[in-house]
């Protein structure tokens, strides 16, 4: 990573360290960003191995590898450490390169904040890492830690409850500083409404996350007292609600599921005009859709959790409000489609992820309208179906997304282009492995098999065995990220400032790599 | 050819024939009541609703990729913004969303209506068994996974043989009359559990400390098989429910050997039980209760599950045995062994159980737990 910054221009200030105080001390938002970028993908990869010890077992019927306990582990902890260590710091890195090059800014608002904002992550991630190794293991109560299972576990959960603290706090910092940032570095002439749109994006689910994340904390600080300290929120027996639980987590977890894929909407919202060479066709449309989205956010939690046997009522207003989603999201959907409407298209790597994005991100969304209606929801709720659904969304909504920024700007990043052929090869195993590897789960889903099960009747065998196949040429596919990163970083082809014909906005005004304070004289924005 | 052709056709018959067999591989399982019924057919035409929109959205998108491309010479337009096309895209999406919740209101209001049922059971959640309450009748049963152990842990990988229905069989299935209106009332003992049935179109999860309700008619006899919905620990894949719909004759002789069964069962307080009989019964109560951490060879799993060949609660004082296992008990670092209570059981049969693990593997205590001094403990 190193040569990615003292590569190619000589005006480095001679006052911050070198080595390895530099990225300690840094407050630089480009190493800020390439710290976050790192440690996403090493979290990816280790949640990544621990999707393959669970599919391992899921591989054929029976128990042969772990015992249900463990295997319980690896289901929470693979949720848990994709969610909160790999997607999101993955954005908030990718805000750290981008917003301050987008905006005409010289660097992030609260600079040694924003060092603070990412040094907190890695000892979250040693807490969570670590868990599998106290007494009782890591926390088994899935990712969603509901109580009453979650006041059963060991410490691996406190180790857990603590590590969210720690990222929360971590996700508030970084939006703080991302909205400071936004509201009052933009070069003069920049308006709110000439903003590139992955800032818009950006700007909104700063919002959510400063919305969102203290409920979370509050959640788990009250799992913490019920545990250790005799207080009864979640427990009946002491005249407390277990629902409760539920409905506090998913008031913060459904605005999460946006926080998770507003940015992904932001990127390809940058690369689909780029190689279509055509303004993006719905500007203010897609900023409102943005908006729209992240409001109707906060008013359908409890589409989660259907079956808690609430009122009719609830489940007509929960069910009307998620079913208005589908109209915002397919308003960007359209919005994408029509920008590349008698385009000019050219299909380099970013472009691929974007399109596999949109095609891929439509088919979860096609699944989640099926999920909004109350009733077939109550039978597909906690099964297959839904582990289809959401990673449908996930993988190849917010991660393709993420990969296809990865292709967009590392050659602006590093000076260097990557090597076309093989982000193209990344591209299409990582298409046809993801396929292969979640679309049999609509089919078990269908036909009742749950989710969080580490065994199965044999009418399920054939399918898993399909899904388990796929999963390991998936995680297999991903090498060739790191090896294509590694290589961009090292060498290749010298970049041109613009990198992509098509390619407009402040960013690529400047040199490729970008000197080390973006722009020390704000451009003029016409 | 003529026979060739025919043949060929007959071959995508017998394909086709095969496939609409397997039809529910691909699909909900096949309904058998109302509900089930409606929540198959909001399915079904949801999914026609999508793959239209599927054909339309895509076919665009992939008309455009292979037509406006660099590399087939198409110039880029520069057009943008049209407040029509935005109206238009946001107006239509909106019509056809309320051509879907229409039925699905239907739908959710008579799956609400629990009233004018005819049976009501209640279905209570246990780590990691269900236990069933006929309120009107007066009969209660746990239900239990019946697989054996041996086809399900192959840790060896030799390849266990295992039967039709792994894993979603149960020692006593729960048995309805069919064409009645059945409730299900629903709780649970110790976390969230969820009591699904797919072919019944049900699923309500099980609360601690509170009671929902759901109700089902089965229109056809027959067996409907279905699992816990709700991550309730490690055990959580290992509690099927079964439900058999049976005609009204046999639902009536059925009570009335259940009911015959509860008198023969009510411990005769005379009773001199020896403790041979005791352990009897124990050992076959061991295998549901206790085998899945302690195991059948009293082992336990090191560093999750104590053992009980050897211990010293199944060796000590046995006030302290009736004690813990009525109370059950938290593991102080080792939660995932926290023993959960098991005063659900009867005081025969947890005199059973106490007087088997004292009296089995490596434990020779030689004594002795009587229904009559559970029954003391439990005050």
């Amino acid at each position: 990573m190193e040569a990615a910054h003292t590569h190619g221009h000589g005006d480095h200030h001679a006052h911050h360290p070198s080595g390895f105080m530099r990225w300690v001390t840094t407050t630089n938002h480009k190493d800020i960003g390439t710290l976050y970028l790192i440690f996403s993908l090493t979290m990816f990869f280790v949640g990544g191995l621990l999707a393959l010890m669970l599919r391992l077992e899921l591989f054929e019927p029976g128990m042969q590898f772990w015992r249900p306990e463990f295997f319980n582990q690896l289901t929470t902890m693979h949720g848990l450490i994709m969610v909160f260590g790999a997607i999101m710091p993955a954005f908030v890195g990718f805000a750290n390169w981008q917003i301050p090059m987008m905006i005409g800014a010289p660097d992030m608002a609260f600079a040694r904040m924003n060092n603070w904002s990412f040094w907190l992550l890695p000892p979250a991630a040693i807490l969570l890492v670590a868990s599998f190794f106290v007494p009782g293991g890591a926390t088994a109560a899935g990712w969603t830690i509901y109580a009453p299972l979650s006041t059963q576990m060991g410490p691996g959960m406190d180790l857990a409850i603590f590590a969210l603290h720690i990222m929360g706090a971590s996700s508030i910092m970084g939006s703080i500083n991302i909205v400071t940032t936004i509201l009052n570095m933009r070069a003069p002439g920049m308006t709110l409404m000439k903003m590139p749109l992955f800032v818009w994006t950006w700007l909104i689910t700063a919002y959510l996350l400063i919305a969102v994340m203290p409920v979370l904390a509050g959640a788990v600080t009250m799992l913490l007292t019920d545990r250790h300290f005799g207080t009864n929120f979640f427990n009946a027996a002491g005249g407390g609600d277990p629902v409760m639980f539920q409905h506090i987590f998913w008031f913060f977890g459904h605005p999460e599921v946006y926080i998770m894929i507003l940015p992904g909407f932001g990127i390809v919202s940058q690369i689909v005009p780029t190689f279509a060479r055509k303004p993006l066709f719905g500007y203010s449309s897609m900023v409102y859709a943005t908006a729209s989205i992240a409001i109707l956010s906060f008013i359908v939690w409890a589409h989660h959790m259907f079956t808690v046997g609430m009122p009719a009522s609830a489940q007509l207003f929960f069910m009307y409000a998620t079913m208005l989603i589908a109209v915002p999201t397919g308003v960007k959907v359209f919005n994408w489609i029509a920008t590349m409407w008698k385009g000019s298209m050219t299909f380099e790597t970013p472009m691929l992820f974007a399109c596999g994005f949109i095609f891929v991100f439509s088919m979860g969304g096609f699944t989640g309208l099926v999920l909004a209606i109350t009733p077939v929801d109550i039978q597909l709720q906690d099964t297959y179906y839904v582990v289809a659904h959401f990673h449908y969304v996930l993988v190849a909504g917010s991660l393709f997304a993420l990969f296809g920024g990865v292709y967009y700007w590392i050659p602006k990043w590093t000076g260097h282009m990557y090597n076309e052929a093989a982000g193209k090869l990344h591209f299409w195993l990582s298409m046809i492995f993801f396929n292969i590897t979640f679309f049999p789960m609509h089919f078990t889903g269908l036909a009742g098999l749950p989710r969080r099960v580490p065994d199965y009747n044999m009418q399920f065998a054939d399918f898993n065995m399909i899904s388990t196949v796929g999963a390991f040429g998936f995680g297999l596919s991903q090498l060739i990220l790191v090896y294509v990163i590694v290589k961009c970083i090292k060498g290749g082809d010298k970049a041109t400032d613009k990198v992509w014909e098509g390619a407009e906005g402040l960013e690529w005004t400047l040199s490729s790599p970008p000197p080390y304070h973006s722009f020390e004289t704000p451009p003029a924005v016409k | 050819m003529i026979s060739k052709g025919f043949r060929s056709v007959a071959a995508v018959a017998a394909w086709l024939a095969a496939e609409a067999a397997l039809a529910n591989r691909y699909n909900l399982q096949e309904p058998q009541s109302i509900i089930a019924h409606q929540i198959y057919d909001l399915h079904t035409l949801i999914m026609w609703i999508i793959v239209g929109i599927f054909v339309v959205v895509f076919g665009a998108m992939t008309y455009s990729i292979v037509m406006h491309r660099k590399s087939v010479g198409h110039k880029a337009e520069q057009f943008h913004e049209n407040t029509t096309v935005e109206i238009i895209w946001t107006v239509i999406p909106f019509i056809i969303l309320i051509g879907m919740a229409w039925p699905a209101t239907k739908t959710i209001i008579s799956m609400k209506d629990t009233s004018g049922a005819d049976i009501t059971i209640k279905a209570t959640g246990y780590q990691w068994k269900w236990g069933y309450d006929y309120l009107q009748e007066g009969i209660s049963f746990f239900s239990s996974l019946s697989t054996p152990r041996e086809q399900i842990e192959d840790y060896e990988r030799k390849g266990t043989k295992k039967g039709e229905n792994y894993l979603i069989e149960v020692d006593n299935p729960v048995v309805v009359p069919i064409g009645k209106k059945v409730r299900i009332i629903t709780t649970a003992n110790d976390v969230i559990h969820a009591w699904w049935v797919p072919q019944l179109g049900i699923k309500q999860d099980a609360i601690p400390g509170f009671v929902r309700d759901t109700w089902f008619r089965a229109d056809k006899e027959g067996t409907y098989r279905g699992q816990c919905a709700e991550l309730c620990g490690k055990d959580h894949g290992f509690m099927p429910i079964v439900v058999e719909a049976v005609s009204a004759e046999k639902y009536a002789s059925w009570v009335a050997e259940q009911k015959k069964k509860v008198a023969a069962a009510a411990p005769d307080p005379g009773k001199q039980w020896t403790l041979d009989e005791l352990k009897t019964q124990g050992e076959k109560l061991y295998a549901g209760n206790c085998g899945a951490c302690h195991q059948a060879n009293g082992m336990g799993i090191p560093g999750n599950f104590p053992a009980l060949s050897g211990s010293k609660v199944a060796t000590g004082p046995k006030e302290e045995q009736i004690k813990l296992v009525l109370n059950g008990r938290k593991g102080q670092f080792t939660p995932t062994s926290m023993m959960p209570p098991q005063a659900g059981l009867s005081d025969l049969e947890i005199a059973a159980l106490i007087t088997y693990t004292r009296n089995s593997w490596a434990n020779k205590t030689g004594d002795m737990v009587t229904p009559a001094e559970v029954k003391a403990a439990r005050k």
